[in-house]
């Protein structure tokens, strides 16, 4: 069969070839044009010819299945792809601007502006995770950024689509990514794991609070393979400033085991979302490495090596949800709060991986100037907190899973809403308002929660009471 | 090479076995999803207890253009030198029984493959077709697929779907496929895709098990269909066949 050159001027099912952008190792990047389609566009067709590397090959493949599966702010939009029976391309969204490469010169940034972007790739990360997609090559020049500061990922010649054939499985005997940034237990082959994600994520943290890749930059196998059994150096020791929050959250996007890692990539986000609120352990503290006993039982004992059952990406994210839930911390609203608790307890019982987030309003007026202060000098907003947790201390959550969160708005149903969508909740518990006069004066929270809520939302009342099942009897 | 072809759904069907309640809600959801050809990948009778209707429903299909091959059972009803353990054995003499002249001249006449363009249509595999082995394996995959030039190979016999494909450089991959997820059969590789049984699936899920192909953008998305298991099992235990094979179907064994 002939293959087509590509060149500018080149027509090719409906795109014309424009200007070459980018002649790089594995493919090259063509400016197109497409008269129905008015989205700058860019057609990536992969080096192949004979006798070169046929992880191109592969690595293509896996783009052309995955990149028309995809939706959504943080993917770069696909147009059209073409078969390497005649010419292997495909054309996807053109993003304007660099990837997060061209910050290499400016390491280490300050840990603000790091907490912000990171937070940002990891919720892109969470959103691709949903698709079932895993990207197994986050690293900063697979990273661009919308004008509207969306993080976008681009890339996917390694992911793994958890519904579709993963053509890289086999393929390889080595596992194929970017050293600096893989994940140890892509060492053994493991593709499956959203976690291997976070690792990477971790890398990049580290790297651009530090200066320093944590894992140096050996690409040999064996240099490569120390990560199975040891620890980076804590970024507390490179930089004395470095924040315990910062380090709890990065080290623990860089344990060994992915169990240790966060559950989810909304969870990591979640936790960059609000540092104040971020459980500190033992790592936050650290200075050193682990000892090298830890080390050698490590390596010698096992552990990372040993096998692991497959595992389902769908499955794993389901387990781990953000569960909010919104409560009232008036008087009279203890029964609810009961219910509500009570509901709670049992969604957690069968969702380890799970964390919840207390939520209160404080209503503002609309026109009076408030004061959040009371009479007695109390501030309110503590207060409130302190009830949350008082209200969250039976269940006798680990503390790493349990946030609260007092939220100041006008409307609390718009608070509630804005607080799910930003922090890319799961899963909201409400309860519903019991005093109808009050409901009918303001209308209820929980119904416009339920009919306006992206996630799942469960409505709690508290049991039948007997006054309230007479007045059901008589209003029959 | 791949011409680009007109856009055809093509719906497919393996072993059968009899299954009236099974497949005819493969049919009915097949055409709801606007099958426009059909294909039978053979084992149309032996287990189930309505040969005579599922031989003359192929042999409808056949007259309206779809293409049937052979499978062991059906070849086994009309040649008896086949092998078979006790309980597909009685099945097979009950069925003999049960089919008319017309009917068994039609499954004895039924070829081992047929080439349909870049699409090969067989029922074990397609390197000793008449040998009636299992493709358990990638290496099973890989003698099946270096036996013919197609792009894509079509087979059941096993019961359980799987997808497998070779790469230009002659490596392997395997798939389980995920029911309704379209699957692009990329054109730098070839394929052999593995249908599950529409009347006695064996992957743990009773649900009818084919499969749907668009031949413009050569997707193949596997299908399942819940029918009335309940009824086809009684029909098995009412016409004295062996309960065993009533009893896997409730559970897809």
């Amino acid at each position: 069969m002939t293959k087509l050159s590509i060149l500018p001027g080149t027509e090719l099912d409906g795109f014309t070839v424009g200007e070459c952008v980018h002649h790089g190792g594995m493919a090259t990047l063509w400016s197109v044009t497409h008269p129905g389609i008015t989205v700058p566009l860019l057609m990536k067709v992969p080096r192949v010819s004979e006798g070169e590397d046929p992880a191109a090959i592969v690595s293509f493949e896996m783009e052309q299945m995955i990149l028309p599966r995809l939706a959504g702010p943080h993917v770069p939009g696909c147009f059209g792809t073409g078969d390497f029976a005649r010419q292997a391309y495909v054309v996807i969204e053109r993003i304007p601007g660099t990837t997060l490469y061209s910050r290499m010169g400016e390491l280490p940034i300050p840990y603000e502006e790091a907490r912000v972007i990171v937070g940002k790739i990891a919720g892109a990360l969470a959103d691709l995770h949903r698709q079932n997609v895993i990207h197994h090559d986050i690293k900063p020049s697979s990273i661009m950024f919308r004008p509207s500061g969306e993080c976008v990922l681009i890339d996917y010649g390694l992911s793994h689509h958890n519904l579709l054939p993963d053509l890289l499985q086999e393929e390889f005997r080595l596992p194929y990514g970017t050293a600096p940034y893989m994940a140890p237990e892509r060492l053994l082959g493991v593709r499956d794991d959203p976690r291997s994600d976070l690792f990477s994520l971790g890398v990049l943290l580290y790297f651009f609070t530090t200066g320093e890749r944590p894992f140096g930059e050996s690409e040999t196998l064996r240099g490569m393979r120390r990560r199975l059994w040891r620890d980076p150096q804590p970024p507390r020791k490179l930089r004395p400033d470095y924040p315990p929050w910062l380090q709890e959250i990065v080290l623990r996007c860089l344990e060994i085991e992915p169990v240790w890692r966060h559950p989810t990539a909304s969870q990591l986000a979640f936790d960059l979302a609000h540092p104040d609120q971020v459980k500190l352990t033992a790592r936050s503290e650290r200075l050193k490495r682990d000892p090298l006993s830890t080390v050698w039982r490590r390596r010698f004992n096992g552990g990372m090596t040993q096998p692991k059952p497959k595992s389902d990406v769908a499955v794993q994210l389901a387990s781990g949800p953000i569960v909010a839930v919104a409560l009232d911390t008036e008087d009279g609203s203890g029964p609810l709060n009961e219910c509500l608790r009570l509901t709670a307890a049992h969604l957690l019982a069968t969702l380890p991986n799970a964390r919840l987030a207390c939520i209160n309003v404080l209503k503002l007026g609309r026109i009076t100037i408030d004061r959040t202060v009371d009479e007695q000098g109390n501030n309110k907003h503590i207060d409130r907190l302190v009830a949350l947790r008082h209200w969250a201390s039976p269940l006798e959550l680990d503390e790493s899973r349990l946030t609260v969160h007092v939220l100041e708005a006008v409307d609390p149903a718009s608070a509630i809403l804005e607080f799910t969508a930003v922090n890319q909740v799961d899963h909201i518990v409400i309860g519903a308002r019991q005093n109808s006069m009050l409901r009918t004066l303001l209308g209820s929270v929980s119904s416009k929660v339920a009919a306006e809520a992206a996630c799942t939302v469960t409505v709690v009342r508290p049991p039948r009471s007997a006054v309230a099942m007479g007045q059901a009897a008589v209003g029959g | 090479m791949m011409a680009a072809e007109e856009q055809l759904r093509l719906a497919i069907f393996a072993d059968i076995h009899a299954n009236r309640q099974a497949f005819s809600a493969c049919l009915d959801a097949a055409r709801a999803r606007g099958a426009e050809r059909m294909v039978c990948l053979g084992d149309i009778v032996g287990y189930g207890a309505d040969p005579e209707w599922a031989v003359e429903t192929v042999m409808g299909l056949v007259e309206d253009g779809a293409i049937a091959v052979v499978g062991n059972h059906d070849n086994a009803v009309v040649s008896s030198s086949e092998s078979m353990n006790a309980e597909a054995q009685a099945a097979i003499e009950w069925t003999r029984g049960r089919l008319s002249a017309p009917q068994r001249r039609f499954l004895a006449e039924l070829p081992l493959k047929h080439q349909d363009g870049d699409r090969l249509y067989v029922h074990s595999e397609a390197s000793h077709p008449a040998r009636w082995q299992y493709v358990r394996s990638t290496a099973d995959a890989a003698r099946s697929i270096e036996a013919t030039d197609a792009h894509v190979t079509f087979c059941g016999h096993i019961h359980k779907p799987a997808l497998y494909s070779m790469s230009a450089a002659a490596k392997l991959t395997s798939f389980i496929p995920t029911s309704e997820t379209p699957v692009q059969l990329l054109g730098g590789r070839r394929w052999l895709a593995v249908l599950g049984s529409v009347g006695q699936p064996r992957d743990g899920n009773p649900a009818a098990a084919y499969a749907m192909l668009d031949t413009k953008s050569q997707e193949i998305t596997f299908c399942r269909v819940p029918y009335d298991v309940v009824a086809a099992a009684d029909r098995i235990r009412a016409n004295g066949l062996p309960h065993w094979l009533a009893d896997r179907l409730l559970i897809g064994r």
